[in-house]
C-alpha cells in the first residue's frame, strides 16, 4: 500500500528481480501464429460467425437441392395456377405430425382472379425421406427420386405457392439458389485475379503503370453500371445455352467489379512498400518477386479474403437485377433474379404477393455476407 | 500557501476485461499533491502510469473502468471525488479547474480550426463572458506560454506551427482557464530535445505564476529531476516507490527505481579515447548531397528543392562506431539511406566501401548483382522493432529468410543458424517457432539484430535502434551491441537523436543540424571539449535523473536557434555556412576561419 502522504518515502517491499529472466514472452496470449489469432478474434463477433455459418450450410446444402425439394423446378401444375402458400400444420384435433390440408384453386369469374379454398376438414400427413416426382442424378451419380419431403400421394405440397405457370416457388427459389450463390462466387473470382494482378503491378511497380492502372480504374468507375451490364449481356448470343450464359454473366460481373479491388491491393501495396520489413528484405537482397510472394503477400491477402467477402453481395445483387430486367440468365435456368421478372407486373404483385419471397433470401444472403465480411475486417489486426 | 493536498488519490484500481475476469492495469494506487507543487507519475512501458492520469479526468479507453478507489480534488470551489461524479459535472472540472496535456502535439490539436479558435472555446465553456473578452484573454496566455507574435498565432492553423509551438498551443489551451491542477501526459516526449528544455522550462515558470499543481507522466527520470517535487514510481500497474523526489532519486530504495536511474543515459563527464586513429577505412563517403525536388505548389510552380543531406562527409574505421546525432529534420537518417544505397546521392558524391578482402567498392554505382552481393556486407536494423519483423512469419523463418535470399546453406544448415544466431543475442533458440507479437519491444530488437547478424555482415547500419525502447531495455541492447562489435570486428553507422545514448558506444561522433554536420570528432574531444554553441545546447539539453544537474537553459538558448542567433564565428545568414575547421587532432568544427 503506498501512501497518500507526500512527505513520506515509500519503497514496496516485492519480490523484485533485477534480473529477471529476459527470455520472458512478454504478450504469452498473443504466442500463436496470425490467423489462428484472428480466427479467435473473429470468434468474438457473434453476428459474423452466426453469418459464417448460416453460409457455411447454405453453400453445402446447394449441391443437395433436388433432395431438399419436393419438386423439380420445371415441373408444373395446371391445376393450380397462382396457388397461394399452402397451410402445414403439426397437430389436427387427435392427429399429431406433419400434415397439410388439400386446397383447390377456382376462377372467381367476378373479379378474374384465382382463389384458394382450403378443406380444413381433412388432414393429409407429409411423407418425408421417400420417393416421389422426377427422377434426379444425385450429385450427378445415381438417379433416384428419393427427396426430404414430398407432397402427399394425391395432392399437393406448395409451401410458398405456385407461380403463374403452377410451378413451386419454394421449390424454385432452393434451386435458384444454386446459380445466385455461385455467380457471386465465380465473379468475385474473375475481379479478385484481375484486381490482385492490376492492383499489385500499379502498387508495386508505380510510375507509368500506376498511373495507367488508375485511369482505367477511374474510366471504368465512371460508367454507369447498369446500361454497361446491359449492352454486355445483350451482346451474348441468343442461341447459347443456360450454363455458357451463365458463365458469361458472371464474368461480366467480375469485370466490372475489380477496380474495387484493384485499388484495394493497390494502397495496401503502398503502404506495405513503407513497412520497414519490407524495406529489410528489400536491403537483405531479396529481388521483387521474393518480397511481393513472401514478404507482402501473406499480409495483406487477410485483408482482401475481407474485402472481397463485402464485395460478393454486389455481385448477388447484380445478377439479381439483370436477370430481373430480362436480361441476365434465361429460362428454363432459374435464379432468384429470373423469378423475380415474374412480379415485373405492379397488378401481380398486388394479387399475388408470394411471388416476391425471392426477394428474402436475397436480403438474408446479402446482410449474411456483409456480417461475414465486417466481422472478418475487424478481426484483422488482432495484436492489441 | 498552505500545504494541505489539493488531490489526493487513494486506492485507485483499474481494470480491463469482463466483470467476471478483470485484468488489473492499475492496482492501489495512492498519492497526493499539494498545491503549487509537482508530483511526476514515472513508469516504463505498460505501468499505468498513463491511465492513472486519464482515469482522473474519466478519459480511460474503451474496455479500462475503474475498479476502486477515490480521488478527492480539494480547491477553493470545494471537495470533489473526480471518480465518483457524474458525468455531466466531470465536464465542468475538465479543462476547468484540472486541464490536460498529451503527448502528441499534431494530433491533439483539430487541424480545421485556428489555434485562437480551439484555445477560445475553453474559455467560452468554462466562463461566461463575451467573445472579445476571451479573446483578450487568449492573447494574453499566448503570451504567457511565449507565442514571439500571439495576434498570428491566434490566426494561425496547427500544420504552421513547429512541433515545440504545437505544444506550447496545446499548453496555452489547457492553461487559459487557470486550472488548479494540470495533468501533463509525457508533454515533450514527441519533441526535440532542445525544444523540450524549453517545454519544461515554461511549465516551470507558468506553475509559478500561477501556483497550480502538475502531474507529470513520463518514462524520462531526467524530466522527473528537473520538474518534480515528489515522485510515483510505478511498475506493471504498482507503485514501488514514491516520496518527496530528492531522497526517491538521490537514495533509491527499491531495485526497480535503481536499474531506471542507472540505465539512464548520461552525458559523462570525462570520457577516455577509445581507439587509435588508424587509416583502415571501412565506408569513406565525401561530398555527399541529397536534394528532393520540390513539390507542385499549383500553377505549375514548384516549391523549393528541399536540401536534406549538404556536403557531409563520413569516415568510418573498421571495427569503430561512428555516431551521428541530430534533432528531427537534421538529415541524419538521410544519411544513412545513402550509405545502404536505399537512395542515390546527388552527383558528384563518393561512397566508397572496402570490404575485408581489401577490394573497394563505388556503392554509388552499384546495381543488379554487384549490389546485392554488397547487401551482405552491409545490414540495417530499425527503430521500431514492432513494424520491423512481419507479423506471418515465425522467428526462425524471420532469421533464415537472408540465408534463402542469398542462397546460402541446406534447410538444416539455415535452422542451425538461426538457432545460434538466437543464442548469440541473448534469447532461447526454444523461440524459433513463435512469432514475433509474442515477444517486447526488447526482445524484438535482438531478433532484428540477430536478422542483421545472419549474414555475416561487415557493416550495421542502426538507425535509432534504442529510441523506441524502455530506459532499462535499451541499456542492455546497447550493451549487445557493444558486445557483437568486439566479437564479430563489426563496424555500426549508428544514427541517434540523443548524445547520450552514443557517449558509451562510438568513437567518433558528428553532430548534425539541417543536413549539414556541425561538430564532428573523436569521442573523447567532443564530449570533453565541445566547442559549437548547438552541440553544447544538445549536451545541456540532455535532462539527467540527478537532481544536481539540472538542466542548463542559458546554454541550450545560445545554440538552439537559427544559425544566426549563434554567436561569432560559428553564426551564418541563410545558406551561407561555413566550412568545416580542424581545431585539435581529428576534431572538426563548421566556423568561420
Amino acid at each position: 500500500m503506498s501512501s497518500t502522504d507526500p512527505d513520506h518515502h515509500f519503497v514496496a517491499q516485492d519480490d523484485y528481480d533485477e534480473n529477471a529472466d529476459i527470455q520472458m514472452l512478454d504478450r504469452a496470449d498473443l504466442d500463436a501464429p496470425t490467423w489462428l489469432l484472428i480466427w479467435r478474434r473473429f470468434l468474438r463477433h457473434k453476428l459474423g460467425v452466426a453469418s459464417g455459418i448460416y453460409l457455411l450450410v447454405i453453400y453445402l446444402a446447394l449441391p443437395f437441392i433436388d433432395f431438399l425439394t419436393p419438386y423439380h423446378y420445371t415441373t408444373r401444375d395446371i391445376e393450380h395456377i397462382y396457388a397461394p402458400p399452402q397451410p402445414v400444420r403439426f397437430v389436427h384435433e387427435n392427429y399429431v405430425g406433419l400434415h397439410t390440408y388439400p386446397t383447390e384453386e377456382f376462377f372467381d369469374l367476378e373479379t378474374f382472379q384465382v382463389k384458394s379454398k382450403v378443406d380444413w376438414t381433412t388432414p393429409v400427413p407429409i411423407p418425408i425421406l421417400s420417393n416421389c416426382g422426377k427422377s434426379y442424378h444425385l450429385l450427378g451419380l445415381f438417379e433416384t427420386n428419393f427427396r426430404l419431403i414430398c407432397p402427399p400421394e394425391g395432392y399437393t405440397l406448395y409451401l410458398l405457392g405456385t407461380d403463374r405457370l403452377g410451378r413451386d416457388v419454394h421449390s424454385r427459389i432452393m434451386h435458384g439458389a444454386q446459380l445466385s450463390l455461385t455467380v457471386g462466387l465465380i465473379g468475385v473470382t474473375v475481379s479478385f485475379a484481375i484486381g490482385l494482378f492490376l492492383g499489385g503491378a500499379a502498387g508495386y511497380f508505380g510510375g507509368w503503370i500506376d498511373s495507367m492502372v488508375m485511369r482505367a480504374i477511374e474510366i471504368i468507375r465512371s460508367m454507369p453500371e447498369l446500361p454497361i451490364w446491359l449492352a454486355l449481356s445483350a451482346a451474348i448470343p441468343a442461341n447459347w445455352g443456360p450454363v455458357a450464359v451463365f458463365f458469361v454473366i458472371s464474368i461480366i460481373l467480375g469485370l466490372l467489379d475489380w477496380p474495387g479491388l484493384a485499388r484495394a491491393v493497390r494502397s495496401k501495396f503502398l503502404s506495405l512498400r513503407e513497412e520497414d520489413y519490407v524495406k529489410a528484405a528489400e536491403l537483405m537482397g531479396a529481388r521483387p518477386r521474393r518480397i511481393i510472394t513472401a514478404h507482402m503477400m501473406p499480409n495483406f491477402m487477410s485483408h482482401l479474403v475481407a474485402s472481397a467477402t463485402l464485395s460478393i453481395p454486389a455481385m448477388i445483387l447484380g445478377e439479381t437485377a439483370l436477370s430481373f430486367l430480362g436480361l441476365g440468365l434465361r429460362p428454363p435456368a432459374v435464379s432468384w433474379g429470373l423469378m423475380l421478372n415474374d412480379a415485373l407486373d405492379l397488378t401481380v404483385v398486388e394479387i399475388y404477393p408470394w411471388l416476391l419471397m425471392p426477394l428474402v433470401p436475397v436480403i438474408m444472403v446479402v446482410l449474411a455476407f456483409s456480417f461475414l465480411g465486417d466481422g472478418l475486417r475487424d478481426a484483422l489486426d488482432p495484436y492489441s | 500557501m498552505t500545504v494541505s493536498p489539493l488531490l489526493t488519490v487513494k486506492d485507485l484500481s483499474v481494470a480491463f476485461g469482463p466483470e467476471r475476469a478483470p485484468i488489473p492495469v492499475v492496482e492501489n494506487v495512492s498519492f497526493s499533491v499539494r498545491r503549487g507543487e509537482t508530483l511526476a507519475l514515472v513508469g516504463e512501458s505498460g505501468s499505468g502510469k498513463t491511465l492513472t492520469g486519464k482515469s482522473l479526468l474519466g478519459i480511460l479507453p474503451k474496455g479500462a473502468r475503474i475498479t476502486s478507489g477515490s480521488a478527492v480534488l480539494d480547491d477553493n470551489l470545494g471537495r470533489v471525488d473526480l471518480l465518483s461524479i457524474p458525468l455531466k459535472e466531470l465536464r465542468k472540472i475538465r479543462g476547468g479547474r484540472v486541464s490536460m496535456i498529451f503527448q502528441e502535439p499534431m494530433s491533439s490539436l483539430s487541424s480545421l480550426h485556428t489555434i485562437g479558435n480551439q484555445v477560445m472555446e475553453a474559455v467560452l465553456l468554462h466562463n461566461e463572458c463575451s467573445g472579445g473578452d476571451a479573446k483578450n484573454r487568449c492573447l494574453e496566455t499566448f503570451q504567457n506560454v511565449g507565442f514571439p507574435d500571439p495576434e498570428r498565432a491566434f490566426r494561425a492553423y496547427p500544420f504552421e506551427l513547429s512541433g515545440g509551438l504545437r505544444q506550447r498551443a496545446m499548453i496555452a489551451m489547457a492553461m487559459v482557464c487557470k486550472p488548479r491542477l494540470m495533468i501533463a501526459d509525457e508533454p515533450t516526449t514527441a519533441l526535440d530535445v532542445t525544444t523540450q528544455a524549453t517545454v519544461l522550462e515554461l511549465i516551470k515558470q507558468l506553475q509559478r505564476d500561477n501556483g497550480m499543481s502538475v502531474i507529470m507522466v513520463t518514462h524520462d527520470l531526467g524530466v522527473v529531476a528537473n520538474m518534480a517535487d515528489n515522485v510515483v514510481v510505478l511498475r506493471k500497474g504498482k507503485v514501488v516507490e514514491s516520496g518527496p523526489a530528492r531522497p526517491v532519486l538521490m537514495t533509491p530504495g527499491h531495485g526497480y527505481t535503481r536499474k531506471l536511474i542507472n540505465a539512464a543515459p548520461e552525458i559523462p563527464e570525462n570520457l577516455d579515447a577509445r581507439s587509435e586513429p588508424s587509416e583502415d577505412f571501412i565506408l569513406h563517403a565525401t561530398n555527399l548531397s541529397k536534394t528532393y525536388p520540390g513539390k507542385p505548389v499549383g500553377l505549375g510552380k514548384m516549391s523549393d528543392p528541399v536540401k536534406a543531406v549538404q556536403d557531409v562527409r563520413i569516415e568510418l574505421r573498421r571495427g569503430e562506431t561512428l555516431a551521428v546525432v541530430g534533432e528531427s529534420g537534421s538529415g541524419k537518417s538521410t544519411v544513412a539511406k545513402l550509405m545502404l544505397q536505399a537512395e542515390r546521392p546527388d552527383p558528384g558524391a563518393s561512397v566508397m566501401f572496402t570490404g575485408q578482402d581489401g577490394k573497394e567498392i563505388d556503392v554509388a554505382a552499384l546495381s543488379g548483382s554487384e549490389l546485392i552481393k554488397f547487401r551482405r556486407k552491409v545490414q540495417i536494423v530499425f527503430q521500431d522493432p514492432f513494424a520491423s519483423l512481419s507479423p506471418r512469419m515465425n522467428v526462425c523463418d524471420i532469421l533464415t529468410e537472408p540465408l534463402r535470399v542469398h542462397n546460402i546453406g541446406t534447410g538444416r544448415e539455415q535452422r542451425d543458424r538461426a538457432a545460434d544466431l538466437m543464442e548469440r543475442v541473448g534469447l532461447s533458440a526454444d523461440h524459433l517457432q513463435r512469432f514475433p507479437h509474442a515477444f517486447s519491444g526488447g526482445q524484438r530488437q535482438r531478433i532484428s539484430i540477430a536478422r542483421a547478424l545472419a549474414l555475416g555482415p561487415e557493416l550495421i547500419v542502426c538507425d535509432e535502434p534504442t529510441s523506441a525502447l524502455d530506459v532499462s531495455v535499451q541499456a542492455q541492447v546497447l550493451e549487445l551491441f557493444k558486445e557483437l562489435r568486439d566479437d564479430f570486428n563489426l563496424s555500426y553507422l549508428f544514427i541517434s537523436h540523443d548524445l547520450a545514448v552514443v557517449a558509451d558506444l562510438a568513437d567518433r561522433v558528428a553532430v548534425m543540424w539541417r543536413g549539414r554536420v556541425v561538430e564532428e570528432g573523436p569521442v573523447k574531444a567532443l564530449f570533453n571539449n565541445p566547442v559549437h554553441p548547438y552541440t553544447k545546447a544538445l549536451m545541456a539539453a540532455s535532462p539527467e535523473p540527478d537532481m544536481e544537474k539540472p538542466l542548463d537553459l542559458a546554454a541550450v538558448a545560445l545554440g538552439a536557434g537559427e544559425p544566426q542567433s549563434w554567436v561569432e564565428p560559428f553564426g551564418y545568414q541563410g545558406d551561407d555556412a561555413p566550412g568545416l575547421i580542424e581545431v585539435e587532432a581529428g576534431h572538426f568544427v563548421r566556423r568561420a576561419a
